[in-house]
């Protein structure tokens, strides 16, 4: 038994999930605004760290980790909100391009803006967890306390949210808001809070996707951090189906044990090209997305 | 009730309503008829605030209707169930329910109930998606969803499209019947003028965003003149 918990498979499938977790999240993440407002927020990365940046930057105030860590989601929340009244708003109605070219446009400007006020070096943050692997029969096992800490935060995160929106009358009018805005402003729903609330929640999740980057043992937080989940984060939402948030976690972390394989079996260089092939096929062979159920459009 | 006085609509700058004025009385059926293009649609979703007028006002019980935004107008109790129905078929019959009972009055127990009992099928098919209702469902469905709140208005886009002629005799008898049983206002617009006709107090008839007609329906019905030339009914 412990041989087969040390196994290369399934120590590459565990470290994997580690990985997968945080492509995962930052695939909700983009759900969550397309479907409410189909846009696409490529600023989400940058977003992110920033907000990973204020909540991690109390401790310099002795706040401790787990506040820390708790205040990154309303910092999330507040500037995710503020880029969808602020940037995103004066958009809608305008060609689909506008708001692409917008959101790549704060994702350098954020980027830039974290980089000037604490600089590109790494920053080590102190997480109350060993990063030193259990052992299991004298062999090193996947896991350490760390890696467990990143696949629950993860996984409260997401079971959080998505008891949001099956149990709340708050869910119900976010659902009822992306799949049918004017029949819900008929309803009395108010729309435009919930586009803003879209945007909060998605740049919440991925300010945690943030953290639990910048909480790896051999990460830390830097104004690019989140550049590598992001480009195979949209990658799994596309593959899952950006209307499916289920299908985005699952997707994100089926990608994570993908990148994993690639990386111990062929080479670290070759996991972009294989996620992009992957999103190629995917788009020839099931375009609405592997999770989504395909819609019919009146033209 | 509902005073609409002077409105004009345009879509871009095709002008849909000409200077129409009617008004709504409570606990009554009010039916816009007319052909295809008549404006009728356009009239209900400018009451609702999904369409903005040019010019001319909508009362509803002595308050602007006009520039104030759909969701509130919904609040203030009128109830639209918009052309071809706007049944949310990613949705359970249930969550539609729930939905349309969020902001409306009432406690959504005793609305399910309510809504299970004017309209039983709903009540085999709460757990199902709402999107492999039939059409006949999916009306009962919308209307269901827009009554679970106790409006005081029911704003009704053709109920008749899509259903078979008894489905659609059945919808309007059960109109009829709100009207009357819980002094419910209910303004029906419909293609199917002479199955409008019949469940209505009043009949306003519009053509091409004009008002050609305004009367008590069955004078309406028995015009001869009115019945040909605008409602295309030959007798």
């Amino acid at each position: 038994m412990d041989a087969f918990l040390t196994s290369r498979v399934v120590t590459d499938i565990l470290e994997g999930i580690v990985q997968g977790v945080v492509i995962g999240l930052v695939a909700l993440g983009l759900v969550l605004v397309w479907r409410a407002t189909r846009v696409l927020n490529f600023a989400l990365g940058a977003i992110a760290t920033l907000a990973a940046y204020l909540g991690m930057g109390l401790l310099s105030y002795h706040v401790g980790f787990w506040w820390c860590f708790v205040l990154c989601i309303p910092f999330g929340m507040v500037l995710g909100g503020a880029t969808e009244r602020i940037v995103v708003r004066p958009l809608y109605g305008k060609p689909e391009l506008n708001p692409i070219v917008a959101m790549v446009g704060l994702l350098f400007l954020l980027e830039a803006v974290v980089g000037a006020i604490w600089s590109t070096t790494t920053r080590a943050i102190p997480v109350p967890f060993s990063f030193i692997h259990w052992t299991l029969g004298g062999r090193p096992f996947a896991l350490s306390p760390l890696s467990v800490f990143q696949i629950c935060a993860a996984l409260v995160l997401a079971l959080a949210i998505g008891a949001l929106f099956r149990f709340t009358q708050l869910g119900l009018q976010l659902r009822a808001t992306a799949h049918a805005p004017e029949t819900s402003r008929l309803l009395g729903v108010r729309v435009s809070r919930m586009l803003t609330l879209g945007w909060m929640l998605s740049c919440s999740v991925g300010a945690v996707a943030a953290v639990i980057v910048a909480a790896g043992f051999a990460t830390g937080l830097t104004p690019s951090e989140m550049e590598a989940p992001f480009a195979i984060g949209f990658i799994a939402a596309a593959v899952g189906g950006l209307d499916s948030p289920v299908g985005a976690l699952v997707g994100g972390v089926a990608f994570g044990v993908i990148e994993q394989f690639v990386t111990d079996y062929l080479n670290a260089n070759l996991v972009l090209p294989v996620a992009l092939g992957i999103l190629i096929l995917a788009l020839v062979l099931r375009p609405q997305g592997v999770f989504s159920r395909p819609v019919a459009r009146r033209v | 009730m509902i005073r609409v006085s002077h409105l004009s609509v345009f879509h871009g700058a095709v002008q849909a309503l000409h200077d129409v004025s009617f008004e709504v009385e409570a606990g009554t059926v009010t039916a816009v008829v007319g052909a295809n293009g008549a404006g009728k649609t356009t009239l209900l979703r400018t009451t609702s605030g999904l369409v903005r007028p040019r010019s001319g006002s909508i009362e509803f019980d002595g308050q602007s209707l006009v520039g104030r935004r759909p969701e509130d107008i919904a609040r203030l109790g009128i109830a639209h169930v918009p052309e071809g129905r706007g049944v949310i078929e990613e949705f359970t019959v249930q969550e539609n329910l729930r939905l349309g009972a969020l902001h409306g009055k009432g406690r959504f127990a005793e609305g399910l109930e309510d809504q299970f009992a004017l309209f039983p099928a709903l009540k085999e098919r709460r757990r199902q998606h709402a999107g492999t209702l039939s059409g006949g469902e999916r009306q009962m469905l919308a209307m269901a969803r827009a009554l679970i709140g106790y409006p005081t208005v029911l704003l009704l886009d053709e109920p008749s499209v899509g259903l078979a002629p008894q489905v659609t005799a059945s919808v309007l008898s059960t109109v009829r019947r709100l009207c009357e049983e819980r002094h419910l206002t209910v303004v029906l617009v419909e293609q199917d003028a002479m199955s409008a006709l019949r469940v209505a107090d009043r009949a306003v008839v519009l053509h091409v965003g004009r008002v050609a007609a305004d009367d008590r329906a069955d004078v309406v019905l028995a015009d001869e003149g009115l019945r040909r030339y605008y409602l295309g009914m030959v007798s």
